[in-house]
């Protein structure tokens, strides 16, 4: 995204070629412009501007995508923890 | 209220003119002032006077994002669709699955949307598409799935555009004014935690050195959560590194500077000077990483190695801060 970059190399996106057909989807859904199409294949384009929230898994009819989409908040991810280890009673997130 | 005939029953017409009511409403709700229920009821209005050709959008129930939607769309003839989200705007309902294929077909059988509506087609938000899965909704209910615009506002230049969305309207941003509408109800959400742990730390300052201390100290933590809740995000693309956690440490560590010369630092002790350096930027470190959840761009496998590192590094430093009040108060 113009003015900001997260992280290197640490996101879950994974894209499988052979498997897409070309519909172009991925690209109209991600709000950060990772994919490319050229010759009816999708490409990642910018792998590190993705924010894994899914859209192009979620809306690829082949399932070539794959991506860890989840909620991203520090917060949240403690409270997650938390609750994984019997911490913390369920419910209450940072934005439920 | 006033009503529309349709096939499938009466539809609501709504206004497309927000009163004092609904612009004071956003107000509060950005002050997490009645916040988690600010909803509308989710089904189908009439905005003008839709014929059966007329595009239907689809919104959440959330009343911000509905009030939005509806004065942007004032003077147009459009059916719209509200999606029960539980009063969640779009994005955070889409990422829960609230705003999701399930709700979508639900909401077009129930208000029999293929009676009052010729043809079949939907047109939903960019920031709906982690919910939903356009080939399913395909599937399940025989309706279409457009997505138009991330922001309310390119919609009219995308209704008169032949339903074109250009590379700027699917280019998501996080504007000077976008972060600065989000800090308000962040310092409110803040607030309970800063209570408790504000008063555990002014007892504990003031059983050690005294009340001025114990205030001394009550101030710098206060300022140092509020560097981390507003400055941070505030100045979040001009402060250096990539990491939250260390844009949020260097607000903090300007903020321990600019404390030290307001509260008259000349006069501390060494160990008090270097415990204030360690805490103030790990306090505000920890609220700027905390603020990844409301930006627009961090990832989740992001947050969690940033937080791997962070938090444990957050954790020694407050304890290396403690060690140091206590060893210089018995120096």
């Amino acid at each position: 995204m113009k003015g900001f970059r997260y992280l290197r190399d640490v996101v879950t996106l994974k894209l499988d070629q052979a498997t897409c057909i070309g519909c172009g989807r991925c690209l109209e859904v991600c709000p950060h412009q990772v994919f490319s199409l050229a010759e009816q294949k999708a490409a990642l384009r910018d792998r590190d501007a993705c924010m894994e929230c899914g859209a192009c898994a979620l809306n690829c009819p082949v399932k070539a995508i794959t991506v860890d989409a989840g909620v991203g908040c520090a917060s949240g991810m403690i409270n997650e923890w938390l609750r994984e280890r019997k911490l913390r009673a369920p419910g209450g997130n940072c934005c439920s | 209220m006033e009503w529309l005939e349709t096939p499938a029953g009466r539809v609501p017409r709504i206004a497309s003119e927000l009163g004092l009511k609904d612009r004071a409403g956003a107000c509060k709700a950005r002050w997490g002032i009645g916040r988690m229920s600010y909803m509308v009821p989710p089904g189908l209005y009439a905005i003008g006077h839709p014929t059966p050709d007329a595009p239907v959008l689809v919104t959440a129930n959330y009343k911000m994002s509905y009030d939005i939607i509806r004065h942007t769309l004032a003077g147009r003839n459009l059916w719209l669709l509200v999606l029960e989200t539980y009063g969640i705007n779009v994005w955070c309902a889409a990422g829960k699955g609230t705003f999701g294929t399930g709700e979508l077909v639900r909401r077009v059988t129930a208000t029999r949307l293929a009676e009052v509506v010729s043809h079949r087609r939907l047109i939903l938000p960019i920031l709906g598409a982690p919910g939903v899965s356009a080939h399913q909704v395909a599937r399940r209910c025989g309706f279409s799935v457009g997505y138009a615009t991330i922001r309310a506002a390119d919609l009219p230049e995308y209704l008169d555009n032949d339903m074109v969305t250009t590379p700027a309207m699917q280019r998501l941003t996080f504007t000077f004014y976008e972060r600065l509408v989000l800090v308000p109800v962040e310092l409110v959400m803040a607030l309970k935690s800063v209570a408790v742990i504000g008063a555990i730390l002014f007892l504990l300052v003031a059983a050690l050195g005294g009340p001025a201390a114990g205030i001394t100290a009550l101030l710098a933590y206060v300022g140092a959560v509020v560097t981390g809740v507003a400055i941070g995000p505030i100045l979040l693309p001009w402060l250096p590194g990539r990491s939250f956690s260390v844009k949020g440490a260097v607000a903090g560590l300007a903020w321990s500077g600019a404390f030290y010369l307001l509260a008259g630092g000349a006069v501390w002790s060494t160990p008090a000077i270097m415990a204030l350096l360690l805490a103030l930027p790990a306090v505000s470190a920890f609220h700027t990483l905390n603020f990844t959840g409301c930006s627009t761009y961090t990832s989740r496998s992001g947050v969690k190695k940033e937080m791997g590192i962070a938090l444990p590094v957050m954790g020694g430093a407050l304890l290396m801060s403690a060690m140091l009040l206590l060893v210089g108060r018995f120096l």
